[in-house]
């Protein structure tokens, strides 16, 4: 964690060299993609393990169907395909296949955000998290850089139960040193203050680590939060945050709608209303472009979460 | 088990349906009566299950991904022995472990929970594939409908179980040629069927699925077959074996009265 970014690897390599580490460990993880493991990565585990990697086309609903199936014979499928298309293609099948009978299946949702750049809209996962979040019974968890997502892969596939992973096409910046601990559910403070919490996740925890490096020489004395688990959120983590800092802002790549806001605003709003700012896309589809071009428009920079600190630390 | 036997437990099954959608005073007795014969010959002669051990790992594997009809697999169940007959009256009621659809978590015996169409299939594909992932000899058994095979994804798994070679998964199309609004062929044309499905690279029986000889004939068939899975076309009867209900779509998913059940019981006993 720095003020100035020092950029380490996609997330999205971080979770295919992580599956190999445990196709090793593990007979049982098996892996599925949808024709774009060249791209989610889970390409490093089928090179390793040809007879464990399932690739079934471009079908999503029967991949997550397919990998349902496995789950009840004691298999620990891995699915990928783009954030976009994994959610919304197969989101009925993550309903009924998985969801409703409380599945042992992991989801890995790459390609996560407007950060894909060139690519455009269509491939953008800009809902991801607000459907994953929608299932019952499912931890939904967004890693930060390549350290965080090797530790959220690793307990996803320890634990009992269905999980989704976003991860990212572009290099990540990099936030944690190597022998951090990770829990599901227990977030990560990773930068102490007192005027104002900044709780943000994926791409966004760099952005808010620099907004806080801008406030601070204004005087503004900024707590900085790492959400990565979305659901189930580290409620005591928020509330303890609204009573110390007495405001909050939350920055997240994707629609303001049901994701780490909303999430965020819930609880503050039943356990301790505090003024709050949302960083996030406002009801709009994104466009191709470099990366650092779509932050600037769709208001996803450290200079973006500035100015809603200032805003939200006003009405305190 | 003898054809004769398998008819009588058809008959107890359909009897079942009957008074237990009459009772809940919902459901879909048209499609569970077309499904009853099939699910009679898996149940009672050909499937290897243990009732008594419904997680056996060693266990055929039957899905009902047309869910709906899931009053003839409760039935099925029971008297096969995995709950006493008597909990079937409480179908569909509060609190009870026998849903309008079904699920797996709430009742033994039941290996995935469907009703959203389409997706019992690949449910089972994927349990075809652990079975073959770790050499272990049980079948897999997946009935969808007519009406059912509208839905993309059935194609999606046609597709990846023909290319992995799934030979231990069989799908049965209960082919009632009716659903919700109407007959089949007025809504979306399913034929034909058995060009479709060898296109897909299946092995296809076509057969009246009414005809236990047909039913036992086509499943060994399928059990025979290597190297690729077997989809059993089974022609059926939407109300099969009552007569005011036969080729009646209103039977769909309306329950019977009192008065259509009583008629009903009586022509089921002769």
């Amino acid at each position: 964690m720095s003020c100035k970014r020092v950029y380490g690897m996609a997330t999205r390599d971080a979770y295919g060299k992580t599956l190999v580490e445990l196709g090793k460990e593990n007979p049982d993880i098996v892996v599925l993609d949808a024709d774009l493991s060249k791209s989610t990565k889970s390409i490093l585990f089928a090179k390793e393990f040809k007879e464990r990697f399932f690739n079934m086309g471009i079908a999503e609903a029967n991949m997550v169907s397919t990998a349902a199936g496995l789950a009840t014979c004691g298999k620990i499928p891995f699915a990928s395909s783009f954030a976009s298309f994994l959610m919304c293609k197969g989101f009925d099948q993550l309903r009924m296949s998985v969801a409703n009978p409380h599945i042992n299946a992991k989801f890995i949702g790459s390609h996560g955000g407007i950060s894909i750049g060139e690519d455009g809209a269509s491939q953008m996962g800009v809902e991801d998290i607000a459907l994953a979040c929608s299932l019952p019974g499912f931890v939904v968890m967004i890693p930060a850089d390549e350290i965080a997502t090797r530790a959220l892969v690793r307990l996803a596939a320890e634990h009992i139960g269905p999980v989704y992973i976003r991860t990212g096409r572009p290099k990540a910046p990099i936030i944690y040193q190597p022998g951090i601990q990770f829990e599901i559910g227990k977030a990560n403070i990773l930068r102490e203050g007192i005027d104002v919490t900044v709780i943000a996740n994926g791409l966004l925890v760099q952005e808010a680590i620099e907004a806080a490096c801008l406030c601070s020489e204004r005087g503004i004395d900024v707590r900085v939060i790492d959400m990565h688990t979305v659901k189930p959120i580290d409620v005591s983590a928020i509330v303890q945050s609204a009573q110390t800092t007495g405001a909050i802002v939350t920055a997240e790549e994707h629609l303001l709608s049901g994701g780490l806001g909303a999430a965020v605003a819930q609880v503050a709003g039943e356990h301790c209303p505090v003024p709050m700012g949302f960083i996030g896309l406002k009801d709009t589809y994104a466009e191709s472009g470099l990366p650092e071009e779509l932050f600037k428009k769709y208001g996803l920079t450290a200079e973006h979460i500035v100015v809603e600190i200032e805003r939200v630390i006003k009405k305190k | 088990m003898d054809i004769e036997g398998l008819k009588e437990i058809a008959r107890t099954i359909r009897r079942d349906i009957i008074t237990m959608t009459a009772e809940a005073n919902s459901g879909h007795p048209g499609g569970s009566l077309s499904a009853a014969d099939v699910i009679t010959a898996l149940y009672f002669k050909v499937m290897r299950h243990d009732p008594k051990n419904p997680n056996w790992p060693e266990r055929d594997r039957f899905i009902l991904s047309k869910g709906h009809a899931v009053p003839a697999l409760y039935s099925a169940l029971a008297r096969s022995g995995y709950f006493p007959p008597e909990q079937l009256l409480s179908l569909r009621r509060f609190g009870s472990p026998l849903q309008g659809h079904p699920e797996m978590r709430r009742l033994s015996g039941i290996e995935a929970s469907t009703g959203s169409l389409g997706q019992g299939l690949s449910i089972g594909a994927g349990m075809a594939l652990g079975g073959k992932l770790d050499n272990k000899g049980y079948r897999v058994y997946v009935m969808i409908g007519d009406g059912e095979s509208e839905e993309g994804q059935i194609w999606e798994v046609a597709m990846s179980s023909a290319y992995y070679k799934l030979d231990n998964l069989t799908a049965i199309v209960d082919y009632n040629s009716q659903q919700l609004d109407g007959w089949v062929r007025e809504i979306m044309e399913l034929e034909p069927v058995v060009d479709k499905w060898k296109a897909f690279g299946w092995h296809v029986v076509d057969i009246n699925g009414h005809d236990f000889y047909q039913i036992l004939k086509a499943l060994d068939e399928a059990k025979a077959t290597k190297g690729r899975p077997t989809v059993v076309i089974a022609r059926t009867v939407k109300g099969k074996g009552v007569s005011f209900m036969e080729n009646n779509v209103e039977f769909h998913g309306m329950a019977p009265t009192k008065e259509q059940k009583e008629l009903a019981l009586k022509e089921l006993r002769s």
